[in-house]
């Protein structure tokens, strides 16, 4: 066992991000359907959270929600400390100037018909450097690029589609460096990519993080990966929390027993993997 | 980009399409660079000349004569007299007289003349014909004694003493020294016009017409499903009322009912298109809007969201691109269903108004009314058929092509 | 050493694409799996893992194409069997193959029952439907899966109890080789380990004789398979036990590959995530020398025109790595940068 990383303590510092009681019903009537039921959150600033559940857990909608991309039903989203406003065009554009996200399937996130310098250029129109000349812009790109260890002067020009499923994830992670928001909503970023490269995106994460003080929500279904990288962990199942708390505190004494039975259905490489826990004629359609 | 124009000139199906279609186009284009004139002048007087090539009998007259001497011109001659129809009566006769003809082809003109001229005799009353019949069979002995007899043909100027010239069956002229010869491919229709000449004119008409009735149906249907997939909610409710009512009440009808009301004098081949375009783009509304629905929700459209670009941008930039080539072949499919439903409109009489530009429709509508099907005139509208199918054909067989190239789910 | 079930002697089959050119997709892959035992393949998505499980079958069809090797299944050699006669003598009886989605594949409009005695008319055509309700009977209650899922159809049935059917309808009669790709990576974790437990229970009854398990997660095939072989572009670069992959790797690509091993346990949170750069080859035109050497980090100007042979090692030479450097050489290498991947 190699020492320890060093890592510093994010979860006490001011909070960037809040919830009460947000809920999200689709449909009405007897169909109605409860895909986020009440959660209540505080994640802070420079804090890595992530939000694991398994797929139906409502966490793909409780992001939609922290967009602001999907209407919250009930409570309410604080941000900064005051609650959230997104009721005009031009509040949520300020609003997104704080929040950005990088998405699952990186072959979905670029319109294919745009060129990498366009997907990047936007960016720093985004930030007010529309009246910028050229060469400065390329020279911001050129650095976004190289945080993420691609070479600008090998893309331009390209599509997006002409890069490997790793290497889109990564020109992501440099549109987001480029954006520099207060928070960062990651959701799967890595399901799509390779072991290989996972790792090097999630070391950029990490730096993101540490270089600007990013808070990265991080929404995963892979346990393993949320403990490897957050400093706090919310488990969901439908649509609720069902426990949160640090990483170490949540993986290794885990109290909740929706969180003991995903831990321990898990594959591991140390512990054995104990499959007389589930019975196979438990299982009824 | 450059990749899926590769794969759809890999594609036969669309390459035979779209040559064909070329092909179509090119015809219309050039043809009557060496056919100028209005292609509605009536040539003919009288209705439903053949197709062949005319000579004018006049020049043919004062032409220079050569005297050639062919071995069976006679036989020929008296063949070419001779019908199907008064072989078989000769035959009948024959054998109702008596004579063997088991072993005579009516294809034989030799055989069935030989036993004709030893055999027949215009006073013997042989049961079982009637009258007409019985002076049908005079007429046929006399045309055949006229040819066989006459020598000489003398014509008379109009008012003049002497002959003019006098032909006799040896005569022979040159085809290149008459002055006025007309090839007339398909014949002329009821109102003695050129029927290829008008079926390239109406060709083009037709295939504009589709393009106007493809482009408005394009339009609205886009624009409809467009809005009703990417706004959704209300917006959405009330789009598809509009859209499923145009869709319940029969397109067809609708049509008929519009162009009735318009009246004839208003109804040019722009207005018809405008009109057919304006009752079938329910569809393309509907699978636009389904397109859209699963585009909405794609990463790229929530990021461009995030990056603060506004509703028209987003539509225009991020949703028209992906749906571009199933606009395109949507389109091509109606310019196609537009062609047909001009030429079904005009088949009832309620196409474009009929004094200055054929339409394939109109064709088939003068066709039509003019029993060119009952009288045996077949190219006054097989050929409009064909080319109907023809263009229907090549403008399918590129849709198909092209949506094998842009779904991969339907490759082989 | 137990019989050998089945045995595949340096296969290669490829792909054709729409454009005419080939792809390699499978280039020289040598196995072997014994009666009672389990070889796992991992590898990086496009590695040409799923093209091995359809290659394995002998069952070819545009645009996958033979093109050399043996596919021996107990002895008998199906890699130049008429494909008709592979697919009512081989497929199922004695291979059986379950795909990714294949709980996708089950016919909404059928009972469970009437899939099974297709199954079982193509080997069996005189089989009474008494006879096959039955055995199939037997065989569902023997997994826990309740002879009433027969009568149902499959839309009335979870994900994890639809794939646990599929594969249960696909074993029935007891095949000599299972080949499974990916069978559990859609479902959730709880699903996941009933799939795993069920075919575990089915290698120990007999039902199955030996099986070949594909898929990216290393965690779970560390659990589930006795071997691990790791497939980088259309090869074997190393193969041995699971216990011996996962803790002790010797090719540069699988020590990346076990080095980026996350689990929810302790530890893992301290780790040094090993990290492989660039992008796997293009198998139209495969490297001519070591087709790892673009990412390796160790790799010398020899590795770029030298192909590397298949080397064995370990004790009794069990193992096998395809690299140009020696086990020495390697292992030193690992030693100096503070052996990361523990």
């Amino acid at each position: 066992m190699s020492e320890m990383k060093e890592r510093k303590d994010y979860t006490k510092g001011p909070l960037c991000l809040s919830g009460r009681g947000v809920t999200r019903i689709f449909g009405s009537g007897a169909k109605a359907n409860t895909a986020v039921d009440h959660v209540d959150f505080d994640f802070h600033e420079g804090e890595f959270v992530s939000i694991v559940g398994e797929s139906g857990s409502g966490k793909t909608t409780l992001s939609k929600m922290l967009l602001g991309l999907l209407n919250v039903s009930e409570g309410e989203i604080l941000f900064q400390g005051k609650p959230r406003d997104i009721s005009t065009r031009a509040k949520r554009n300020e609003y997104w100037k704080g929040i950005q996200a990088i998405f699952q399937d990186p072959f979905a996130s670029y319109n294919i018909f745009h060129k990498i310098d366009a997907v990047l250029l936007d960016c720093i129109n985004m930030r007010g450097g529309k009246n910028l000349p050229y060469e400065k812009k390329v020279e911001m790109m050129t650095e976004a690029c190289s945080f993420v260890n691609l070479k600008f002067a090998e893309l331009t020009n390209k599509y997006p589609f002409e890069l490997s499923g790793g290497q889109m994830q990564r020109l992501m992670i440099a549109r987001i460096f480029l954006l520099k928001p207060k928070i960062l909503l990651a959701d799967e970023p890595t399901s799509m990519v390779d072991a290989c490269s996972r790792a090097t995106i999630l070391d950029m994460l990490l730096n993101l993080r540490d270089e600007t003080g990013m808070t990265i929500i991080f929404i995963t279904h892979d346990i393993g990966l949320a403990y490897y990288i957050s400093d706090t962990v919310y488990i969901m199942e439908h649509g609720k929390f069902v426990e949160y708390g640090k990483a170490d505190e949540v993986i290794l004494n885990p109290k909740a027993p929706y969180t003991k039975r995903l831990i321990s259905d898990v594959p591991k490489i140390h512990e054995e993997w104990d499959l007389s826990t589930v019975d196979l004629s438990d299982d009824q359609y | 980009m450059s990749n899926t124009l590769k794969n759809l000139l890999h594609s036969p199906k669309f390459m035979v399409g779209f040559i064909l279609f070329i092909a179509i186009l090119l015809t219309i284009l050039i043809y009557p660079l060496f056919n100028p004139g209005n292609p509605l002048e009536m040539i003919g007087v009288g209705t439903f000349a053949k197709p062949g090539t005319y000579i004018s009998l006049y020049d043919a007259t004062s032409s220079q004569k050569e005297t050639l001497k062919i071995a069976n011109a006679e036989e020929k001659r008296i063949a070419a007299a001779l019908s199907d129809e008064d072989r078989v009566k000769m035959l009948e006769w024959l054998s109702a007289y008596g004579v063997d003809v088991t072993e005579v082809d009516a294809s034989n003109t030799d055989a069935i003349l030989e036993l004709w001229m030893a055999n027949y005799n215009p006073d013997a009353s042989i049961k079982g014909f009637t009258k007409s019949e019985t002076r049908n069979f005079r007429l046929i002995q006399n045309r055949i004694t006229e040819l066989m007899s006459a020598d000489t043909l003398i014509i008379y100027e109009e008012g003049a003493e002497d002959s003019k010239s006098k032909i006799v069956k040896t005569d022979y002229v040159n085809l290149n020294a008459i002055a006025n010869v007309k090839t007339l491919p398909l014949g002329t229709d009821n109102f003695g016009r050129d029927v290829l000449k008008e079926l390239v004119s109406a060709a083009g008409t037709s295939i504009i017409i589709g393009l106007i009735a493809g482009s408005v149906a394009t339009v609205i249907g886009l624009t409809l499903g467009l809005l009703a997939g990417y706004l959704g909610g209300n917006a959405d409710e009330i789009i598809m009322f509009i859209t499923t009512v145009f869709t319940v009440i029969p397109g067809f009808v609708l049509l008929i009912l519009i162009s009735y009301s318009l009246g004839q004098d208003q109804r040019g081949p722009t207005i018809v298109a405008i009109v057919i375009g304006c009752t079938s783009w329910t569809w393309t509304a509907r699978s636009v809007r389904s397109q859209v629905i699963s585009l909405r929700n794609r990463d790229h459209v929530n990021l461009s969201k995030l990056s603060g670009h506004s509703l028209g941008r987003i539509i225009l930039t991020d949703i028209l691109p992906y749906i571009a080539s199933y606009v395109v072949m949507a389109f091509i499919l109606q310019v196609s269903s537009g062609i047909l439903s001009e030429a079904q409109l005009s088949l009832l009489g309620l196409g474009p108004k009929t004094t200055t530009t054929p339409t394939l429709g109109l064709m088939m509508n003068w066709a039509m009314l003019y029993s060119a099907h009952t009288n045996g005139s077949w190219w006054a509208y097989f050929p409009v058929i064909l080319t109907i199918a023809c263009i229907s054909f090549s403008l399918n067989l590129m849709n198909t092509g092209m949506d094998q190239v842009f779904n991969p789910a339907l490759r082989d | 050493m137990g019989k050998v079930m089945l045995e595949v002697k340096n296969l290669k089959t490829k792909y054709i694409t729409r454009f005419g050119e080939d792809v390699y997709s499978v280039d020289g892959v040598s196995l072997k799996i014994e009666e009672g035992k389990s070889l796992g393949v991992a590898g990086e998505s496009g590695c040409g893992k799923s093209t091995l499980a359809l290659s394995m079958m002998g069952y070819y069809f545009p645009p996958l194409h033979y093109i050399s090797g043996d596919i021996i299944i107990d002895g008998q050699n199906i890699s130049g069997m008429d494909p008709d006669k592979v697919r009512t003598t081989v497929l199922g009886s004695e291979i059986a193959y379950i795909p990714q989605a294949a709980m996708n594949a089950l016919n909404p409009t059928m009972k469970i029952i009437r899939f099974l005695e297709d199954v079982i008319h193509a080997h069996e055509p005189k089989a009474t439907k008494a006879e096959i309700r039955e055995r199939a009977e037997e065989r569902f209650a023997d997994l826990g899966l309740g002879k009433e899922v027969l009568d149902r159809h499959a839309v009335e049935l979870s994900g994890g109890m639809k794939q646990r059917t599929v594969i249960a309808v696909s074993t029935i009669l007891s095949p000599k080789v299972l080949i499974a790709d990916e069978p559990s990576s859609a479902l959730d974790v709880t699903s996941q380990k009933m799939v795993i437990k069920m075919m575990k229970e089915m290698m120990e009854k007999g039902y199955i004789r030996s099986m070949m398990f594909i898929t990216h997660e290393l965690p779970l095939l560390y659990n589930v398979t006795d071997d691990i072989a790791v497939m980088y572009a259309g090869q074997f670069v190393e193969y041995g036990t699971a216990k011996e992959m996962v803790f002790d790797p010797l090719h540069p690509y699988s020590h990346g590959l076990m080095g980026s091993i996350l689990v929810p346990e302790e530890g893992t949170r301290g780790m040094n995530l090993t990290a492989i750069p660039g992008t796997p080859p293009n198998l139209k035109r495969p490297p001519a020398g070591c087709r790892f050497a673009e990412r390796c980090k160790y790799a010398t100007p020899e590795c770029f025109y030298t192909a590397p042979a298949e080397k064995m090692f370990g004790e009794n030479s069990t193992r096998m790595y395809r690299c140009l450097m020696s086990e020495e050489a390697l292992r030193a290498k690992y030693a100096e940068e503070g052996g990361a991947s523990k």
